[in-house]
């Protein structure tokens, strides 16, 4: 599904040339859910950027789902995050004057979709995430928990090959944050691909493989077992 | 343009922002206001001047003669000059779809007249039929003088409402009564007034030929009087007046044998040249007012400009997650003006309606002698909303543009 070989990035700060990501050699299957671990500064961030088209690398390849991602135009790139991709961020960014299914649909906006057939499908999702009864609720008025799972039905919503998330259960307690985690569990159990950052060991052990990056190189890449959200719940 | 979803988004944002929306509405509503109330001023001045000249008839022009000033031709300067019989119809057969209404006028100063016991000292003018209408004049009793009247000699007058009341007492009394003028028994066979005034009510009117007949002045016929047919604008009729004169004078001083560079043996004035130093005066304050009112209207859309550009701002957390979803940057453009150009439309509507109102209903009360109805018409209207909308575009576009290039990995940097 997703094929990183010798993958460079540098940040220029001012004179100084930052090298954050100092070649990166990296395969996930379809069905996998990986966690990238590391402290910051380690380039996790950097990494799920590019993997997430919001940046480019300089240099090396990335291949997503057989297609090559490399000098794309804004527009393809908006195109490819939209069909291949979906987003779960820490800090949920939802949009805060729209309501729980207007957030859910905004992909299938971008797709083009007909009203109806988003609205159905969003409430599938927020179905999916146990939220139908809120569909109609603003952000403001969700808990983190309910946030963070709106943004995952979002990220849901069309269907992308790929889920990448970024510190999902950064914002979240304990509890709240397992219970996402099941959801993400149970998600990649129907066979999503998942992707997420985090530096909690805790969240790593949920997920089925733990790659270690540090200072731009990865130092381990280790398959587990992962630990059943469920039962912490 | 017509996507609902749009539309949605346009509301929700504005919705969110009450306040902003509306003093950004404010600048432009209130630029659009003071544009189409100076220009409607502008136009009230223009009607203004263009109804006082003409309560004068339109174009009048007069001609006269005055001792050459210049040798030529062997003839000394000088040399005193008239108009003949011949000069005054020569401009109604060669001006003829021109030229719409012609006298001549020969006056004498001080006819003693009496009626009765009853006298006084009138001016006695020999005119033609036209003479009435040049002079502005209308009727009280009676008729004016006819072609008739000139084929005949007749000795008949047409007198001033004030020559009436003082031979008469009742200008009803005066027609089919006779006068004498300078010892010439006149039947009155008609009472003109003349809004010029009481000097212009104390004339004798008589056939140009009698007059020509009683003084022997066959030769000379005095001033010529023309008024020329109206064009559709004010420009127009000036270039006529001024070709006509031009010709017109030069045919004189040839047959005259005045030297082609004599401007002082013959003398013309025409009513328009006081109207177009008012019209000229007029253009320049509307291009005046123009300029305020677009300065006004580009403050307005600088501030649009601005507010959008903070909305931007505002929202860049927002742009950059739309873009992380799939949103093309085309979309995020058109979205942004989208909503610039809907406030700046709405709110100039409201501008113009208002401008509009105002001018409809306290217009007609503003009874100054320099504005008359002060309004714009519909193309300015239409101009107003064009410039409206794009006004709208360029306010929003630089705003957009930095919207689309956001990039939503910065935008969503957690802070």
């Amino acid at each position: 599904m997703i094929e990183i070989k010798d993958l460079h990035k540098s940040y220029q700060m001012g004179s100084n040339s930052l090298h954050v990501l100092k070649g990166i050699n990296f395969n996930v299957k379809k069905g996998e859910l990986v966690s990238i671990m590391g402290s910051s500064g380690s380039g996790k961030s950097t990494l799920l950027n590019i993997l997430g088209i919001l940046d480019e690398a300089d240099e090396g390849s990335y291949i997503l789902d057989n297609t090559s991602i490399k000098n794309l135009s804004e527009k393809i790139a908006a195109e490819y995050r939209n069909k291949f991709l979906g987003f779960i961020f820490q800090s949920f960014n939802l949009i805060n004057y729209k309501n729980a299914i207007d957030n859910v649909a905004l992909p299938l906006y971008y797709q083009g979709v007909g009203r109806k057939e988003r609205n159905d499908k969003a409430l599938h999702y927020l179905e999916k995430v146990g939220l139908a009864n809120w569909a109609t609720h603003l952000p403001n008025e969700l808990s983190g928990g309910q946030k963070q799972r709106v943004a995952i039905a979002r990220a849901l919503a069309s269907d992308p090959k790929v889920l990448l998330a970024d510190e999902p259960t950064g914002a979240l307690d304990t509890k709240t944050s397992y219970e996402v985690m099941e959801l993400i569990q149970n998600i990649n159990d129907e066979g999503k691909t998942i992707l997420l950052v985090t530096h909690e060991p805790d969240i790593a052990q949920m997920t089925k493989r733990i790659v270690d990056l540090k200072d731009g190189l990865i130092i381990n890449d280790t398959r587990i077992e992962p630990v059943k959200a469920k039962a912490h719940v | 343009m017509f996507d609902i979803e749009r539309w949605e988004e346009i509301f929700e944002a504005i919705s969110k922002n009450k306040l902003r929306t509306f003093l950004t509405g404010l600048s432009v509503g209130s630029g659009i206001f003071i544009l189409i109330i100076l220009l409607g001023i502008g136009n009230g001045m223009k009607n203004g001047i263009q109804s006082k000249f003409e309560e004068d008839s339109a174009s009048l022009i007069v001609l006269w003669t005055e001792a050459t000033s210049m040798e030529y031709k062997g003839l000394n300067e000088n040399r005193k000059i008239d108009f003949t019989l011949d000069d005054f119809n020569y401009a109604g057969k060669r001006y003829k779809s021109e030229v719409a209404e012609a006298t001549t006028r020969y006056r004498r100063w001080g006819a003693l007249t009496t009626y009765k016991k009853e006298s006084g000292s009138y001016a006695l003018v020999g005119a033609m039929p036209d003479m009435l209408s040049i002079e502005n004049a209308s009727l009280n009793a009676g008729r004016f003088i006819s072609e008739d009247d000139l084929k005949n000699n007749a000795k008949v007058t047409c007198i001033g409402i004030q020559v009436a009341y003082d031979l008469f007492k009742d200008y009803n009394k005066a027609v089919g009564e006779y006068i004498q003028a300078n010892n010439i028994q006149y039947k009155v066979i008609g009472v003109y007034s003349d809004p010029g005034g009481e000097r212009d009510n104390t004339k004798l009117f008589v056939p140009r030929t009698t007059m020509a007949q009683i003084y022997n002045n066959k030769e000379n016929v005095g001033e010529l009087f023309y008024t020329l047919t109206p064009e559709s604008n004010f420009d127009k009729t000036n270039e006529k007046s001024e070709k006509f004169l031009s010709q017109f004078k030069s045919y004189l001083r040839k047959k005259h044998n005045v030297h082609p560079d004599d401007l002082k043996a013959i003398q013309s004035h025409s009513s328009l040249d006081e109207a177009k130093k008012f019209i000229n005066l007029n253009r320049i304050m509307s291009l005046f007012f123009w300029g305020i009112g677009i300065l006004t209207l580009i403050a307005g859309i600088v501030g649009v400009s601005n507010i959008m550009l903070i909305i931007v701002k505002e929202r860049t957390k927002e742009i950059g997650i739309r873009k992380a979803l799939g949103a093309q940057p085309g979309s995020i453009i058109t979205m942004i003006l989208h909503e610039s150009i809907f406030i700046t439309t709405i709110s100039g509507f409201i501008g113009l309606f208002l401008s509009l109102a105002l001018l409809q209903f306290a217009g007609p009360e503003i009874k100054s002698e320099f504005i008359l109805n002060p309004s714009v018409n519909f193309g300015v209207a239409v101009t107003t909303v064009i410039l409206l909308i794009v006004a709208g575009a360029i306010a929003g576009y630089l705003p957009a543009r930095h919207a689309s290039k956001i990039k939503p990995i910065i935008a969503l940097r957690d802070e």
